[in-house]
């Protein structure tokens, strides 16, 4: 069984965001990049999985869009475990460019379990998975938050309104995974660190394909207003910036 | 001159600044206040490799340069200095003299375990009436033929419960003085060997810190590091490395301490503003920042000098000196700054200024540090 992970290179979830050029583009300055956080989770479930299933898991692949910026992000996915990588070598534009180029790989590499993150914590499309499930005709689980193979069957279970469904689904399979998946991901070892600038990392030019979105500008939320402090005596004062600054009652 | 780390070296920064935030912060005022010894905590950092990081790889090693080391040091020792100590005198006395000076069969035995993280290390030197005079060591190895009767009482030892593999320097041949002092590694459960109480420490208090008494214990000659009389040059030839693990660690006392003063500066108010809107305020951080860029360059230099096995004695020795002393004024300085709350222990600068004490005396006190950097200076 082979497993793919589907990872971004993303901003360090404590980046200070902010845009250049009229606000048109994210400034990279001095930004720590980092896997997706979900995308992490996932790959740490997949080497759960391998290391529960001694045999039954050949090898966990991890693939990501991106120029070569992205390798040390990806780097540090084989130092945490997975054994290769492919990097498809462009820069990711969109979320349909994105499953375009995904699909064409893991069609290629013929693998069985392919895991997404729920969302990226850049631009938060929550789209990559579906649209790669649809492009390849594969079942699909979305807000997975466990997956297990039990007597060589796949058990996932999907958040739903007020519960959970457990669901059984055949080969190859996406699942689109969320908080629950894993506990907390791995902190790469010394031995891991030192085994992946050995580990294959296999570059892949791009297929045609042209993005459907582009973006027009960006907007930061307004800051928000310092507290106020009002005597607890003083209910006439709250009464008043509730009602004519604050504008709720 | 390049100022760039490698990835890997980020990689293994950004390991140890996890495994740190995650692992040591939850319980380490706990740990502290109970002087617990973090057992579970060490279990999982010797797993990832950190306690033999610097160790060749044919030694089951991590294989990791210096440079990787301090990064590593200062990260663990930013949340807790207790687990840093365990990981350098594992690092950098027991395995790098084993990998170093021990003969094949030796590494083979003692230095894999050791350095895969199965057993922990400790090294035996100070005695109560021999602390930085290393020369007057009074537990004496006699040469009895096919082993070593040893006997005698070293003190302050970290690692002296939780550790299966000692070095211990003792005398053989008293009347060669230095030249006569002979590193034996002597198994822990050997017969003989008995562990003075868990001393109650000002800081790093959760660190396994005993006295340990030999009484006629039997060590096979084969478990001798080098020639006879050789102990006294292997002592200082680690103890030259030990001072960057050392450093490294008053780096992360300091660096840590900063972190927090900083942020509880742009909380806290005071007379209408931030705290650090004061100028007093402003310039004890600019102050504190200064002292803790230039102690990162010496750690970073002593370490680069190593890496390119080139003498890096003096430079180590001023590394540990400076570190040790920068890492009290800037915890001093953190708690200041956090007021009556950097007097109570939720805010961590009071157990880092604790801490930051035991950087100025052990391994080498930062006056015995000044013997080192000043008789290189004069010897011309």
């Amino acid at each position: 069984m082979k497993i793919c992970i589907c990872i971004s290179n993303v901003p360090d979830t404590t980046t200070k965001i902010k845009f250049v050029n009229n606000n048109t583009a994210f400034d990279n300055a001095g930004v720590q990049w980092i896997i997706n956080p979900w995308d992490e989770l996932a790959l740490t479930r997949a080497l759960d999985l391998k290391d529960a299933n001694a045999g039954a898991i050949e090898k966990i692949t991890v693939v990501n869009v991106g120029l070569a910026d992205a390798d040390p992000t990806i780097r540090k996915a084989l130092a945490i475990g997975a054994d290769n990588a492919i990097r498809i070598n462009a820069e990711p534009k969109d979320a349909y460019f994105i499953a375009t180029q995904l699909a064409e790989v893991i069609k290629k590499e013929a693998f069985d379990i392919i895991l997404c993150g729920i969302e990226s914590c850049d631009y938060n499309g929550s789209t990559v998975g579906g649209m790669l499930a649809e492009m390849l005709a594969y079942p699909s689980v979305s807000s997975a938050s466990f997956l297990d193979i039990q007597n060589g069957q796949i058990i996932v279970k999907r958040e739903i309104d007020g519960g959970q469904e457990l669901l059984g689904t055949k080969l190859p399979f996406i699942a689109i995974v969320q908080k629950g998946i894993a506990k907390e991901p791995r902190i790469p070892s010394m031995r891991g660190i030192m085994t992946a600038k050995t580990k294959p990392l296999q570059v892949v030019e791009a297929v045609a394909g042209e993005p459907f979105l582009s973006y027009n500008s960006f907007e930061l939320p307004k800051s928000k207003a310092a507290c106020k402090k009002i005597d607890p005596e003083n209910v006439k004062e709250l009464v008043n910036l509730l009602h004519n600054e604050a504008k709720v009652i | 001159m390049n100022f760039e780390f490698t990835e890997e070296q980020k990689m293994i920064q950004q390991a140890a600044k996890d495994f740190a935030e995650r692992e040591l912060l939850q319980d380490v005022i706990e740990r502290d206040e109970k002087s617990l010894f973090p057992t579970n905590h060490i279990k999982k950092l010797s797993e990832l490799g950190f306690l033999g990081m610097m160790t060749h790889p044919k030694y089951d090693g991590g294989g990791m340069d210096t440079i990787s080391y301090v990064l590593a040091m200062e990260e663990i020792s930013k949340i807790d200095s207790s687990v840093a100590v365990v990981m350098s005198v594992c690092n950098s006395l027991v395995n790098w003299g084993l990998e170093t000076y021990a003969n094949e069969a030796q590494k083979e035995k003692y230095l894999k375990p050791l350095a895969s993280g199965q057993k922990i290390g400790a090294f035996l030197l100070s005695e109560p009436e021999a602390g930085s005079d290393a020369t007057s060591q009074r537990t004496t190895a006699e040469d009895k033929g096919d082993y070593y009767l040893v006997n005698g009482t070293k003190n302050w030892i970290t690692n002296a419960n939780s550790a299966s593999t000692y070095i211990v320097i003792c005398q053989t041949h008293p009347d060669k003085k230095h030249k006569g002092i002979n590193a034996l590694i002597i198994d822990k459960n050997t017969p003989g060997i008995t562990l003075g109480p868990h001393e109650n420490k000002m800081g790093m208090r959760s660190s396994d810190t005993h006295s340990v008494m030999f009484n006629d214990v039997k060590v096979p000659k084969e478990n001798r590091i080098g020639e006879d009389g050789f102990g006294f040059t292997f002592a200082m030839k680690t103890l030259d490395g030990g001072r960057i693990g050392i450093a490294s660690q008053a780096l992360g006392i300091a660096q840590g301490a900063f972190e927090r003063a900083l942020k509880y500066s742009k909380e806290r108010k005071a007379f209408g503003t931030e705290i650090c809107n004061h100028q007093s305020v402003a310039f004890k951080l600019a102050d504190m920042a200064v002292k803790i860029e230039n102690a990162r360059n010496l750690c970073l230099k002593s370490a680069w000098l190593k890496d390119q096995h080139q003498p890096y004695g003096i430079m180590s020795a001023m590394a540990k000196q400076y570190c040790a002393d920068i890492a009290m004024e800037v915890t001093t300085e953190a708690v200041q700054i956090h007021g009556g709350y950097g007097y109570v222990k939720e805010y961590h600068v009071e157990r880092l200024m604790r801490e930051a004490k035991l950087t100025q005396i052990y391994e080498g006190t930062s006056e015995v540090q000044k013997i080192v950097i000043s008789r290189s200076l004069l010897k011309d």
